[in-house]
């Protein structure tokens, strides 16, 4: 067995959106190496619990790192040292008896601080609603080997289709860019045909809705690319980019329907 | 209570068609005039909600997560079977019945589950349709791989990451209804009680998981599609979210429970390191296809690297009893099997309790990059896990609590005992009888959503007026909404010493030692004294700081833990009173010589559903009778 290890944590406590918040510091003792980071923060909470303390929010779900709803910056890192590893799949072992830690919540605009660390990630849904999917209602399509898809192109329609929207991309740019958010799911779908009737408007409608979020725009830091835990490639933002302004280029109002039958 | 399972007649094959037929139409100008509830937004409910709201409804949709793309349906990894037959090998919808059929020891209905096979193609269409970028081969065409209880080819798959990209595929659509004002979306609220006036289900209570808010959602139909119940064991491999409320709350409010100690056991997990443990992780029966399961044949070898243990000194356990599935043994069996050789004193690690599955010599046949490409993300995330290259050392795996396939009774159209209440996907208990086969819940999940509910609840609502809704101040809709607010005080005013999380832990200690692998009438009889005794101290000496009107996740926790302190004194019950072992329930009792689980088809060819008779009154045990046509009963064998 491991040796345990003891830690400092400087964390974040903000009540809710509308009061200032501020850093309290926590000890962690007696860590067990194969503990995952948030099964640290368990303990500690229960730990806050049982003195009656109010226990540190964060969010969390799956902790197999694929639903995306837990993140936090770790040291200055949106998920921590690790790469490709989203917090709740970091491990203890990554961090030193007597290390300090500084835990903050993913700081942008766009995303309201709920509760410690917790925000409001609401508007990458509202950027998925504006235009981030194939119009197929449900019994429309035809059978789904009609459509052969060149092997490459469902690979890399994959690769993007990996994102897990945790928006750790968001917290890792210096403008707060969701450039590499939105830019996966504009590849994915304009990689396939399927994606190809709506490819320019979808392109179009998902920009608008990330510019009225007061998302930042991407000046090219990579740091995005650097904090992904899935591996998002910012090629996808140069192919988001090209697409944008051929959309934008070949821009024609929508005609009118066909008229009474 | 009445179990009208409302199977239509005529043959098999034919039942669907016919039934579709002969349910009445809404009206398309009617339909935008009747309001539908959708709780949870997995599979399920996502494609639930946004079908629903294509056809013209009008539809609310509730989730616990941030965003309705969290929903646990994003972690299954391995696949979602259809009956394509895209290869060749012999597949039909009649065999995909057949199998899931068996698959589930003989405990499932046939009507549904044949209505399953025959829905699982469109569902692949769909799925394709919307963009979900399935693996292909060099031709363009869909790549299939095998998956366990099969013997042909029939699993449809996105590398490791099948549930997410179906999950996003529904979840796109839904976002685009949302976009188009068609579904109002409610994240972060959790449904606390169902409402019900003159026994019919008219709406939901939530509490906003924000703001504290306590409120009313008053409909024409409630459907649930709120996941499995198995975090009763605490450690599982669902998400921490994931909890039986919803579904626990219509029982109580006269929804029959039917089999709830039917539960999933997967057979390959990674195994627990230690008290601090939180959940456990899947690792996906995919992995079967191309890993070996062994463990050492003597219990001296354990505590050796596997490195050191040559091959004549294996046992490859499941390819010795099951020569004909060898390691794509389905789960139960699998799961079984490893607690054997464990129970047997050969397991590995540091605990003992695990098996090694080994990619050793599948890498020799096809070379590193071959396994990369089909299991990179998994055999990463193992690495991230336990700090061991599976590359290069064997992963150590052991059984865990993954699915249940119990859950609300449902009839043919997916409805309740409640009228108006409907049930979709792992919260029901339809179509997997007492084991669930790898990638038909995915499977299960997108039928109902999809092409289930949008028709069958079109046949109930084509029976009631539209704009019949009750109003605000109804004295049931007061009732409801002063229950929930009154339980979240009466959670607060106990201020004791113990955190939500230690109770829970208590309670999945009792499950998974008297009600997990294997159960027995002394064990099940005990944990029935356990429980209410967990569940009085937890009455008693609970305690959450801070308040209900604001993010409060101890407060969230507690209401869902004590939900199952009350759930998991039914599966035992139902375990007790089940005196047979079929699929996932093994009572030890009955086994064959060679260990294999024995039906009792005499006295338990049954749907167990249980009916609440109110607080401290002991359940009622109602039975639905399965009759069996078209496959023969047969004691399964996968030898």
């Amino acid at each position: 067995m491991a040796k345990h290890i003891n830690l400092t944590l400087h964390v974040w406590r903000q009540k809710n959106a509308k009061c200032d918040g501020k850093f309290v510091e926590y000890p962690a003792a007696n860590i067990s190496p194969d503990m995952s980071f948030l099964e640290m923060l368990d303990v500690v909470n229960e730990g806050l619990i049982r003195k009656g303390e109010e226990p540190i929010t964060f969010d969390h779900d799956c902790r197999e790192g694929i639903c995306g709803q837990c993140g936090m910056v770790i040291n200055g890192r949106p998920h921590g040292p690790k790469e490709r590893t989203t917090t709740c799949q970091l491990h203890m072992r990554s961090f030193k008896d007597g290390e300090s830690i500084t835990l903050e919540p993913w700081r942008a605009e766009a995303f309201p601080v709920l509760k410690d660390l917790m925000v409001d990630r609401g508007a990458f849904d509202r950027i998925i609603a504006a235009g981030g999917f194939i119009s197929a209602p449900t019994g429309s399509p035809q059978d789904a080997n009609a459509l052969p898809i060149p092997k490459e192109n469902a690979d890399l329609a994959m690769d993007a289709a990996a994102c897990i929207g945790c928006a750790a991309c968001v917290a890792a740019c210096p403008n707060a860019s969701a450039m590499l958010f939105v830019s996966a799911k504009i590849s994915q779908l304009a990689l396939l045909p399927q994606g190809q009737p709506e490819r320019y408007i979808r392109v179009r409608d998902m920009v608008a809705q990330m510019d009225a979020e007061e998302f930042g725009t991407c000046t090219n830091h990579s740091e995005c690319e650097a904090a992904c835990p899935k591996g998002i490639k910012m090629e996808n933002i140069a192919r988001m980019n090209r697409d944008f302004i051929k959309a934008s280029l070949t821009y024609r109002p929508a005609t009118s329907g066909g008229g009474a039958g | 209570m009445e179990l009208n399972s409302r199977i239509p007649d005529g043959p098999l094959e034919k039942k669907w068609d016919k039934h579709r037929f002969d349910m009445k139409l809404v009206n398309p100008s009617n339909k935008r005039k009747y309001k539908i509830l959708m709780v949870g937004s997995g599979l399920a409910g996502a494609a639930g909600a946004a079908s629903l709201a294509e056809l013209g409804y009008e539809v609310e949709c509730f989730c616990y997560q941030d965003s309705p793309r969290r929903a646990h349906s994003i972690a299954a990894q391995g696949g979602i079977n259809a009956a394509k037959n895209y290869h060749n090998d012999g597949d039909s919808v009649r065999r995909l019945f057949y199998d899931t059929v068996k698959g589930g020891d003989f405990r499932a209905r046939e009507a549904n589950v044949h209505r399953l096979a025959e829905v699982s193609n469109n569902i692949i269409d769909q799925c394709v349709g919307q963009g979900v970028p399935f693996a292909r081969e060099y031709g363009g065409l869909l790549d299939n791989r095998s998956f366990g209880g099969a013997q042909v080819s029939r699993t449809f798959y996105a590398r490791g990451q099948t549930g997410q990209q179906l999950l996003l595929g529904a979840y796109q659509a839904l976002e685009r209804q949302i976009g188009l004002g068609t579904v109002q979306m409610f994240s972060r609220h959790e449904m606390q009680e169902l409402i019900v006036v003159d026994g019919v289900a008219k709406g939901i209570v939530t509490r906003d998981m924000v703001t504290g808010e306590i409120k009313s959602h008053l409909a024409d139909a409630v459907c649930l599609a709120t996941g499995g119940y198995g975090n009763t064991m605490y450690l599982a491999t669902y998400a921490k979210g994931c909890n039986g409320t919803a579904i626990w709350r219509a029982h109580k409010k006269g929804a029959a429970f039917a089999n709830p100690c039917f539960t999933q056991i997967h057979p390959t997990c990674i195994p627990v390191t230690g008290d601090h443990q939180s959940k456990l992780t899947l690792m996906s029966e995919s992995l079967r296809n191309d890993g070996r399961i062994w463990v050492p044949k003597r219990k001296e070898d354990c505590g050796k690297p596997a490195s050191q243990i040559p091959e004549e000194d294996r046992d490859y356990y499941l390819e010795r009893k099951y020569p004909s599935f060898g390691n794509l043994a389905p789960r139960d069996i699998a799961s079984r099997a490893a607690k054997q050789v464990c129970d047997d004193g050969r397991g590995i690690g540091e605990t003992g309790l695990g098996v090694y599955l080994d990619f050793e010599a599948s890498i020799k046949r096809l070379g590193q990059n071959k396994i990369e490409e089909k299991y990179g993300n998994l055999f990463e995330m193992y690495e991230r896990i336990t700090d061991d290259n599976p590359y290069q050392t064997p992963m150590r795996i052991f059984p865990a609590t993954h699915y249940t396939m119990g859950g609300l009774w449902v009839d043919y159209n997916l409805m309740s005992t409640i009228p108006g209440l409907f049930v979709l996907g792992e919260a029901n208990f339809s179509d997997h009888g007492a084991n669930r086969l790898g990638a038909s819940a995915l499977m299960q999940g997108l039928a109902d959503g999809y092409f289930v509910i949008p028709y069958t609840i079109g046949g109930y609502l084509a029976g009631i007026k539209p704009g019949s809704r009750i109003k605000a101040e109804d004295p049931a809709v007061k009732a409801a909404e002063q229950y929930v607010s009154d339980r979240v005080s009466k959670l607060f005013a106990i201020n004791g010493k113990e955190t939500p999380t230690h109770f829970h832990r208590e309670l999945g200690k009792v499950m998974w030692e008297f009600c997990g692998m294997g159960r027995n009438e002394a064990g099940l009889k005990k944990a029935l004294q356990l429980i209410p005794q967990i569940r009085e101290e937890f009455w008693k000496n609970l305690r959450i700081p801070g308040s209900g009107d604001e993010v409060n996740q101890s407060l969230e926790l507690a209401g869902r833990v004590a939900d199952f302190l009350e759930l998991g004194e039914l599966m035992c019950l139902d375990a007790l009173e089940r005196r047979e072992s079929c699929g996932g329930h093994f009572r030890e009792e009955w086994q064959t010589e060679e260990g294999e689980a024995l039906r009792d088809d005499e006295n338990f060819c049954h749907v167990a559903a249980w009916e609440h008779k109110g607080e401290g009154q002991t359940p009622v045990r109602h039975t639905e009778s399965l009759t069996f046509e078209n496959v023969h009963l047969a004691t399964r064998s996968y030898k």
